[in-house]
């Protein structure tokens, strides 16, 4: 399945200088040393578990986990190819790709750890901040650089956020753990205003570039949409302003309740308006102080990282015929790019069939080859669990699809429903409550046909296992949460939630369904919504008008749907 | 029945007499509360070996002959991942 000579291509993205080199080696042999010393008994599981938590390593329902943090879904084809290397030599042949834009392995020996680590810093990458109560891994607009929506990429700005929240004295103890999102366009891809804490790359009315600040939104237990902390933040204030934020929320959230230890209570507690005044008080001692300024210079100098590719000019900006397949896969997967002749292709690891966010090494593979060949050697991870090559030429679209149809993963379903969300859940998740990816399946497979899919049009279907929400389901047009009644496994359904810039939060149905009832409710429940649309509406337009009435009713099949 | 993790690689492992197996069929299944917590006792006392961690009590029944947990997450512990037949002990998957 691999080409037999790809010459790697190196992208424009955040390289590591010698510090962070330095800083990513000295790391790896502390826990390396921390791992020895666990083996031989010197370190208790209690004094360890925090230890390798802080490194990404989970204890799971099979084995150990590593969760490997991809800085706002950026990642080169080397690492990915880094990635299919570990995948083969580690683990079981293959990784999955995480609604926290990051790739987990999910059958780890605590002994290989050390030296995958290794491996890992060799690429620029490690596991330092995916889990434990501290800043995680930033994500960002997958689109970021390449759309002609946003205002300028946001990824300089993320990749300042990375390294200032790194090991940040300060913020690596928290309450709880924290969560932050950038984008810079009014089109929200990566669910800002369900992020702890989330920046929008903002013009004021001079025209001047600056930041807006959301806090407190979230999932989980208590889901909620974030409160604009500011409206307009200046580009020299910005890590000050964020600073101050978690500075209060550090201070004054509570520590003696698990369920209330996320900025989100904090902040519906006191108040938006409260939680704004203690931040501006913050933030006026730390200007005042003039320690936390982000200079120009070095603004310059990051941002310098991602200086946009050298686009071709003068190539076709029309998407070639290439058969009806390929008509339908670039009506929903590709997307309008900066830069004429250029689109941007996202591949939804959602074949009606598969494991959302799934990829064997092979794939992998097969996937750096693409990158090199057709798109300067990146791809970006979604919130979606889905790839996105990001400049790609539009006259090279059918041969991407061709390879991509090899891999089994051109189905035409990006933002269908079939391209759907799930949480590892129960079939390996230590904390889940029901299985998540068998449902996602059986409703994709019920959903296959092309046509359906493409009458139905947007429907975001979102799956967790818990109430944790890793699967988002809060957000879902349609949220299915997996919960455990006396041992079986049970799926709720919530109906007009939302994680873009029309951010919603999904309401509560009713009693759950059974594992084999629940493919069935979701049908009924789309299809109240092809009988009583109205002309462009979405489903979600089609609910907010409705309510959740008529689905309830179709649903519980009170009425015929 | 009690079962725990291997400290090295992270394998389920389950109870049998002083030592553990690697296939729930191989374990011993506790006829009552009292030997169960003892048995759970014993293995926390031995948790200084650093062997394996993390060790806990489940309930298991007999179906047609055969010894299943009652809860599905032990069931899926116990094999596999459900979407992955190709992998884990259902597999034949065992670390030596």
């Amino acid at each position: 399945m691999l080409n037999a000579v790809v010459k790697p291509v190196a992208p424009n993205m955040y390289r590591y200088d010698e510090f962070d080199a330095q800083f990513v080696s000295e790391r790896v042999n502390q826990f390396a040393g921390q791992v020895a010393r666990r083996l031989t008994g010197e370190l208790t599981e209690d004094q360890f578990k925090p230890l390798r938590l802080m490194n990404g390593l989970y204890l799971q329902l099979h084995a150990y986990m590593l969760r490997i943090a991809v800085p706002y879904g950026t990642l080169s084809s080397k690492q990915m190819r880094k990635l299919a290397h570990i995948a083969r030599t580690y683990d079981k042949d293959f990784g999955h790709f995480t609604t926290r834009t990051n790739l987990q392995f999910n059958w780890i020996k605590l002994v290989d750890v050390p030296q995958i680590l290794r491996e890992l810093a060799d690429v620029e990458m490690h596991c330092i901040q995916t889990s434990g109560n501290c800043v995680r891994n930033i994500t960002a607009d997958q689109f970021a650089g390449a759309t002609d929506e946003e205002i300028e990429d946001p990824r300089p700005l993320a990749e300042i956020i990375r390294q200032w929240s790194s090991l940040h004295p300060e913020f690596t103890f928290l309450a709880r753990k924290f969560k932050i999102a950038v984008g810079a366009c009014e089109q929200d891809r990566a669910a800002m205003q369900y992020h702890d804490m989330a920046v929008q790359v903002v013009k004021n009315a001079q025209g001047r570039i600056g930041y807006k600040v959301m806090a407190g939104g979230g999932m989980g237990r208590t889901p909620y949409i974030a409160h604009v902390m500011r409206e307009f933040v200046e580009r020299e204030d910005i890590l000050a302003y964020l600073e101050a934020v978690l500075r209060v929320y550090n201070q004054d959230s509570r520590r003696d309740n698990i369920h209330k230890q996320r900025i989100k209570i904090l902040i519906n507690t006191i108040g938006p308006e409260e939680m704004r005044r203690r931040v501006a008080r913050e933030f006026e001692e730390l200007k005042r102080m003039g320690t936390l300024q982000l200079p120009q210079e070095e603004l310059d100098r990051i941002t310098a990282y991602f200086a946009p590719p050298q686009f071709e000019t003068g190539l076709p900006d029309t998407i070639p015929e290439a058969g009806p397949d390929f008509a339908n896969w670039a009506k929903t997967n590709v997307h309008k790019h900066r830069a004429p002749g250029y689109a941007i292709a996202t591949i939804t690891l959602k074949t009606p069939g598969q494991v959302p966010g799934d990829a064997s090494a092979d794939q992998m593979d097969v996937i750096a080859d693409l990158m090199d060949q057709f798109s300067v050697g990146e791809v970006r991870v979604t919130h979606e669990q889905n790839l996105v090559l990001p400049h790609v030429r539009k006259k090279d679209l059918p041969a991407i699809y061709a390879r991509l149809k090899e891999l089994d993963f051109a189905s035409p379903n990006a933002g269908l429903i079939t391209d759907i969300i799930a949480c590892p859940g129960l079939d390996y998740c230590d904390l889940a409550n029901a299985r998540s990816i068998p449902i996602a399946q059986k409703i994709a497979r019920r959903f296959e046909d092309l046509d359906r899919q493409h009458d139905i049009g947007e429907l975001k279907i979102k799956i967790s296992g818990c109430i944790n929400a890793c699967g988002h389901h809060h957000a879902g047009h349609i949220g299915i949460l997996g919960v455990d009644k006396k041992g079986v496994e049970f799926y709720q359904l919530q109906l007009g939630g939302s994680g873009a810039e029309d951010a919603s939060i999904g309401e509560i149905m009713g009693p759950g369904f059974t594992e084999r009832e629940i493919a069935d409710a979701v049908e009924r429940v789309v299809n109240v919504y092809l009988k009583r649309r109205q002309p462009g509406e979405r489903f979600l337009d089609t609910y907010r008008r409705l309510g959740m009435a008529p689905f309830k009713d179709a649903a519980y099949e009170k009425e015929a749907a | 029945m009690l079962t725990a993790n291997r400290l090295r690689d992270g394998d389920v492992l389950y109870r049998k007499g002083d030592g553990w197996v690697l296939m729930l069929a191989d374990g011993d299944v506790y006829a009552d509360q009292a030997s169960a917590d003892a048995a759970l006792a014993a293995a926390t006392a031995e948790l200084v070996r650093n062997e394996f961690v993390a060790p806990y009590l489940f309930e298991v029944r007999e179906v047609n002959g055969k010894i299943k947990p009652v809860k599905e997450r032990e069931i899926i512990r116990a094999a596999g991942p459900t979407v992955h037949p190709h992998t884990g002990k259902q597999a034949g998957q065992i670390n030596a």
